[in-house]
């Protein structure tokens, strides 16, 4: 009975924990209890669960509703988008042609500056609210440096970061001593033409009015951007002793002449201080608003743009746009959106239909196949 | 080299110093692992670096995420190590009483030195290697369990050295004579081998004889005293020497397969990066070159960068792309890794499963380093005594010169009388019967424990005594001895004293013990009857007895011997000589001669043995059952189901060892067996031919022949035809230890695929070094993924080395990179798809309704809100079972992207310096084009893992239904679905 010996003495009076076990290498088990373990639904990895099973039968009709799905979007999203009215002038004025040929090599100081007009006609009319956008080229407002060449306390009118902003903005910080209001090189870069439209008929011109505020975020607008603050409304005496960004014609509190469109929080600089996301982008520039019911907002015809070039491009071989658009629910012309949905709806669609051929094929050998066997 | 006690052997103990100070992380995170370490350092450097170079992304951007692995890591370490601590401490504070100038002294156990006396009470562990100097039992004996050591759980006898120790009961006082006698130890250096050693001799200045120990005389750290109530010990080894420690080192730097594979593909990632940074800056220059991209007027250059000498620009440029890429680095990966095994190794010790009721107690975990590996072994080598069988024999018959007898026949009648005329086999001599009995009496080293002597019960001692011995098999022949009428009554100041079946006592003075072991398979006793006659009696296996007998003996037992042994039990031949006085002085002369060299003395023992143990007479054979465990045989099945290999490893006969395989269906009736054993190989000379046609057919019908099967990478159940292979030790070290021969050399290959092959090897006539021989035999294949022999008690009976092992070929190797290469180009695709999504998504960035215009900080957020719905619903499609843990995780990570997003542009931007990302989430969410996109493109991105996912489940459909059929033609039967969970538990990747 030696061996039931051994077994009954520790079931008596020894728990194993002083036993033997004890040895050097507890590691991780050392929380074991000699108790017997719980009977927990969590500890016996026993917890209720649910195992989906994707088997042919519930994906290959999941594809086809899918694809179901995604051709009506596509197709929605390519329709609206090609009811989008567009249109495009580059005004660079590269094309010796080109009116604004003259300016190309304009730099910033150039006074007086150089204008420029360019006809062009619309062959529809655009009936909604049009956008007008101006589009640079080859222009990286992505480039590392670039986009961190700004002061986000300064431009939210903290007093301090004003009279001495971060040194992120170097080398556009400061300019003779005096730091520079707004600092940095997307500031110092804004862009500074002046477009105007003309709608011409029979020889006159009637200017298009056009709007241009509600032209960026309304968080950047009314939080993120703010005028330093101080005694008065004075703008001119809250920015004395800071100094013009090198570029600029003329300072910040002189961007307008409203007081809500004026220093930081005039909208064409918030708008220029989004940076865009790839070499060529557009930005917002003016909203011309649909008068009335009864006329399109830009009825097809003849039409003229003023410039005031005073942007130069060409240096860095840019290339300037002005763009004229009507808006849908999903936002400019893109019909990159609605070709990859019909792309991708017609590849869930037809795999569906490769998938269930197969399937079938596999079901029906699976069959025949299990009776010889 | 002999040392005297108090030259101080350094007595640290097995403790793994680590990160004791939790705060000091990188400490920490350098420790333990190497990868961690390399991968931790590196984005350690990356951050350092982007405090010098001028970087895209901020140090706290790749600093945070270190900052919480080392953090995380630094914890489970720290928490590891406390428990080791706590462990270490509680082995090495543990107070020990020790004799010092003739008293008794409470010491930690880790101040223990060399040549200090111990005291060791009954059911403590040894502090250290002790020699065994005093018991306080009568018999200067004390009984001792390894079962820590090597899981064996029968109690092992202990001789202390008689020549030396008073046996007066030990007393602190006698042992502090023996202090003063100034032993001189002459030890040899440790070696971590438990049982192949010599052990040290003593010789004390005194007698000046030195006097040499064996095993019997070592006492191990980490064993445990029982039934003894206290001995006297002097350390020999402590610390870092104890044959414990020297065996634990090895173990320590176990590394999982996984662990490997991690690293390798963090090589890959490592050069991905580098050429990525390297390309990129190429790039960057050549797109430079222009001058109106390098510095337009729009964007001017700081006077810094201007300066800087161009040749260190690009040198930095390089770092910062590095930096920028530096995420491709995984470092999370190991914590998670590491956190998974850690709380995987949780479950293991929960699992009530694995509970055991007779002990109470549950699996334990000694390292959390190999969980995973558990699920990848291939091969079981298994013990068979007391792995497969339960360790404790059963008489069943014996034959006395070819008359068989069996069972019960009942104490009171004697032997004389049988029940019926179906128990009786015919008859030996009533003479030839006692001696046998007498033999079986005598020939052992089992001792009696008195277990209650207090109840004052000794009077029938017969009651209550129990029988001792470090083998089952002598308790049970001294059992069945005692049911035929003879009984044996204990070992008296020499005299080994016998109750016959007439109830007399008889006396026989034990003279010499030439005790069992495994290279001659016999035991022998000499005794001296009464009557002054010197008897010697033997008893062993039958392949050692039977050259040593008289010829004509042996016929009609062997047909016993064989025929038991077919049924499965051990079989032991019993053979006796008469000595003359002359013989026996010879003998005796030359045994203590032996006994006494210091060189040579197992050869010399053995060539005395040798001589002693000749030209007997075979008197019987005794056949005794080693049950099976319970569920031997379906944990055999399940091994097997889970495309395991199993093999046996015995010293039992072939005979014995086959049956015991079939009860517990190793082999199947249709398996086909191999064999290369001794009776197929010949012992002739020419055997070395025989065995290299064996192999070389065997091979042909195993590898060559067998078409491979179409899905060659699952695992074997789907081969139709089972074989299994039997060999024997000498056939194994044939194959091993070639002679000179040249051309059998590559037996051993041959032979290794052939093992590859079979579902079931039984080895049997093994001697254990033979056993450890295997081992080794299979790092060449292991080496790939690296040999990890790891021995855990699985639950009380089952002791098993198990050999980890994941790849054995190296087209294997592939598949291990077929999931990397297929997760790392969906990576890529998956970054494609993000990226130019989006790309074109922007080529008007107009996308609300209002005209307004998205900049480059929205294009990053639907990038990245992109990648993170990605990410997380692929995890999604990969969970294959959903509880509501995933639930909660899965969209809890995903609600809380988005909730964290709206926090970090609304909440949150008054304290930062930089408010490029105010409001961008939220206006991000106002445009329905970017709903869209993003819809889109994470099903664009997830749509090769769904593709992959339904051609998987059309293809496993069909699979499915071919591999039905042979399952089901499988002579298999269906057992407890132990491992039924594994088997749909396949991995998800292809």
């Amino acid at each position: 009975m030696a061996v039931n010996y051994s077994a009954k003495e520790e079931a008596d009076g020894h728990p194993a924990g002083g036993g033997p076990g004890g040895g050097a290498a507890a590691g991780g088990g050392g929380a074991v209890k000699t108790r017997k373990p719980d009977n927990t639904a969590f500890k016996q990895q026993r917890l209720p669960a649910w195992q989906p099973i994707l088997t042919a039968g519930t994906v290959l009709p999941a594809f086809f509703i899918i694809g179901l799905i995604f051709i009506p979007i596509g197709i929605g999203i390519f329709v609206t988008s090609n009811n989008i009215r567009e249109y495009e002038i580059d005004y660079t004025g590269i094309e010796p042609s080109s009116p604004c040929n003259k300016c190309l090599n304009v730099s910033w100081d150039s006074t007086p500056p150089c204008t420029c007009t360019i006809n062009f006609t619309l062959e529809h009319s655009f009936e909604s609210n049009v956008f007008m956008y101006y589009g640079l080229s080859n222009f990286y407002q992505n480039h590392r440096r670039y986009v961190k060449s700004r002061d986000d306390s300064q431009l939210n009118g903290d007093n301090s970061s004003l009279l001495n902003p971060s040194k992120e903005c170097e080398p556009y910080r400061t300019n003779e001593d005096k730091p520079i209001a707004p600092c940095g090189a997307i500031a110092n870069s804004m862009f500074n033409d002046t477009l105007e439209l003309y709608h011409v008929e029979n020889d006159t011109r009637t200017a298009i009015p056009l709007i241009k505020k509600g032209i960026a975020w309304w968080t950047d607008k009314n939080v993120k951007f703010r005028n330093p603050t101080g005694d008065g409304n004075n703008l001119t005496a809250l920015f004395q002793g800071t100094t013009k960004p090198v570029n600029w014609p003329k300072p910040v509190y002189m961007l307008d002449s409203e007081p809500d469109n004026n220093g930081f929080i005039n909208e064409d600089f918030i708008v220029w201080m989004r940076t865009a996301a790839l070499p060529t982008f557009r930005k917002l520039y003016r909203l011309i608003e649909r008068k009335s019911n009864l006329q399109p907002t830009l009825q097809a015809g003849k039409y003229s743009l003023d410039i005031t070039y005073n942007y130069p491009v060409h240096s860095f071989d840019g290339r300037k746009r002005m763009i004229l658009s009507t808006i849908s629910w999903m936002g400019g012309k893109n019909p990159f959106l609605g070709i990859a949905y019909i792309t991708v709806g017609s590849i869930c669609f037809f795999l569906g239909v490769v998938l269930l051929i197969i399937h079938h094929k596999y079901g029906n050998r699976n069959t025949s196949a299990d009776i010889p066997n | 080299m002999s040392a005297a006690p108090s030259s101080g052997t350094p007595t640290t103990y097995p403790h793994v110093i680590s990160v004791l100070c939790l705060n000091h992380g990188l400490n920490s995170a350098s420790e333990p692992k190497g990868k961690m370490f390399t991968s931790g350092l590196f984005r350690f450097c990356s951050s350092c670096l982007q405090v010098i170079v001028d970087t895209p992304t901020s140090p706290v951007t790749s600093g945070l995420p270190l900052f919480f692995v080392i953090t995380v890591t630094a914890i489970k370490q720290g928490y590891e190590d406390w428990l080791r601590h706590r462990a270490d401490n509680e082995v090495n504070k543990s107070n020990v009483f020790v004799i010092e100038n003739a008293k008794q002294v409470q010491k930690e156990s880790e101040k223990i030195k060399v040549g200090d006396i111990v005291e060791v009470k009954a059911d403590e562990t040894f502090p250290c290697d002790l020699i065994f100097l005093a018991s306080s039992s009568t018999d200067g004996t004390c009984y001792v369990t390894t079962a820590s050591l090597d899981g064996e759980s029968n109690f092992k006898v202990m001789e202390m050295d008689g020549q030396h120790v008073t046996k007066a009961g030990a007393c602190a006082e006698c042992v502090c004579v023996m202090i003063n006698w100034r032993m001189l130890l002459q030890h040899p250096s440790p070696r971590p081998q438990l049982y192949l050693t010599s052990p040290p001799s003593v010789c004390s200045s005194s007698e000046s004889a030195a006097k040499s120990l064996g095993p019997e005389n070592l006492l191990l750290k980490g064993a445990t005293l029982k039934n003894t109530k206290k001995i006297y010990g002097v350390a020999v080894y402590t610390g870092m020497e104890t044959k414990m420690a020297l065996n634990y080192q090895g173990k320590s730097q176990k590394r999982s397969a996984v662990e490997k594979s991690i690293n390798a593909f963090l090589i890959v990632y490592l050069c991905i990066l580098l050429s990525k940074a390297t390309v990129c800056t190429t790039l960057k220059y050549v797109w430079q070159s222009n001058p109106f991209n390098d510095e337009p007027w729009y964007n001017e250059k700081t006077k810094k960068e201007r300066e800087t000498f161009k040749v260190l620009r690009m040198f930095t440029d390089f770092l910062s792309f590095m930096v920028l890429f530096n995420f491709i680095i995984p470092v999370s990966m190991y914590v998670t890794v590491e956190m998974q095994k850690f709380l995987g190794s949780f479950f293991i010790s929960w699992d009530k499963e694995m509970y055991d009721e007779e002990i109470k107690e549950g699996a334990l975990v000694n390292t959390s380093d190999l969980n995973e590996e558990l699920g990848q072994v291939e091969f079981v080598f298994t013990d068979k005594t007391g792995t497969l069988t339960e360790n404790s024999m059963e008489f069943i018959e014996c034959c006395i010169d070819g008359h068989k007898y069996k069972d019960c026949i009942s104490e009171v009648d004697g032997f004389s009388q049988t029940d019926g005329p179906l128990k009786y086999y015919g008859k030996a001599e009533k003479s030839r019967e006692e001696l046998f009995l007498r033999a079986l009496c005598l020939c052992h080293t089992v001792r009696i424990k008195q277990a209650d002597q207090v109840d004052g019960l000794i009077g029938h001692p017969e009651c209550k005594n129990t029988y001792i011995s470090s083998s089952p098999d002598e308790i049970a022949l001294v059992k069945g001895a005692e049911k035929y009428g003879f009984t044996f009554l204990g070992l008296e100041n020499d005299f080994m004293k016998i109750r016959n079946q007439k109830n007399e006592t008889e006396m026989y003075q034990l003279l010499h013990t030439l005790n069992f072991d495994p290279v001659r398979r016999r035991m022998s006793v000499i005794v001296r009857t009464t009557t002054g006659k010197l008897l010697l009696f033997c008893k062993g296996a039958d392949s050692s007895i039977f050259p040593r007998v008289q010829q004509e003996e042996i016929q009609q037992t062997k047909v016993h011997v064989d025929r038991n042994a077919m049924d499965g039990y051990r079989t032991l031949c019993v053979a006796f000589k008469e000595l003359t006085q002359k013989e026996y002085d010879r003998i005796d002369r030359q045994l203590n001669e032996a006994k006494m060299a210091l060189q040579d003395r197992e050869e010399k023992m053995a060539k005395v043995f040798e001589d002693t143990e000749a030209d007997m007479h075979l008197i019987g054979a005794t056949a005794v059952e080693d049950r099976l465990q319970e569920q031997s045989a379906e944990t055999i099945e399940a091994l097997h189901a889970a495309g395991m290999k199993v093999w046996v490893l015995t010293g039992d006969k072939m005979e014995t060892a086959k049956s015991t395989c079939y009860a517990c269906r190793l082999f199947q009736t249709s398996t086909e067996l191999l064999e290369l054993t001794a009776r197929v190989v010949g012992e002739s000379e020419r055997k070395e031919d025989r065995l290299h046609e064996l192999l070389m057919d065997y091979h042909k019908r195993l590898i060559q022949d067998v078409p491979k099967p179409r899905g060659s990478l699952k695992r074997s159940w789907t081969l139709s035809q089972e074989y299994g292979l039997i060999i024997d030790g000498s056939t194994l070290s044939l194959i091993l230890n070639p002679s000179q021969d040249s051309s059998s050399s590559h037996y051993k290959s041959i032979f290794l695929q052939i093992c590859l092959k079979c579902t079931a090897v039984l080895c049997c006539r093994m001697a254990p070094l033979q056993k450890a021989q295997v081992f080794p035999l299979y790092s060449p294949l292991t080496e790939a993924s690296g040999p990890c022999a790891l021995t855990c008690g699985l639950s009380d009976h089952w002791g098993m080395w198990i050999e980890g092992k994941q790849i054995n070929f190296s087209d294997n190797a592939m598949l291990q990179w077929r999931p990397f290469l297929y997760w790392t180009f969906l990576g890529a695709f998956e970054g494609l798809v993000f990226f130019f999504g989006v790309y074109f998504l922007f080529h008007n960035s107009s996308l609300e309704d209002n005209g307004k215009v998205f900049g480059n900080w929205t294009f990053g957020t639907i990038v990245f809100t992109v990648l993170v719905f990605t990410v997380t619903l692929k995890l999604a499609l990969d969970t294959r079972f959903w509880t509501w843990m995933n639930h909660f995780v899965i969209w809890g990570s995903l609600a809380f992207y988005v909730f964290f997003s709206f926090f970090w542009g609304g909440v949150i931007w008054p304290f930062l310096k930089q408010q490029r990302m105010y409001f961008v989430f939220a206006h991000m969410l106002t445009s329905v084009s970017t709903w869209l996109a993003i819809i889109l493109l994470i099903f664009i991105s997830l749509f090769p893992e769904i593709l992959l996912i339904v051609l998987k489940s059309i293809k496993e459909r069909s699979h499915q239904s071919s591999r039905k059929a042979p399952k089901s033609v499988s002579s298999r039967p269906s057992v407890t679905p132990l491992l039924l969970r594994t088997f749909s538990d396949e991995s998800n990747v292809l």
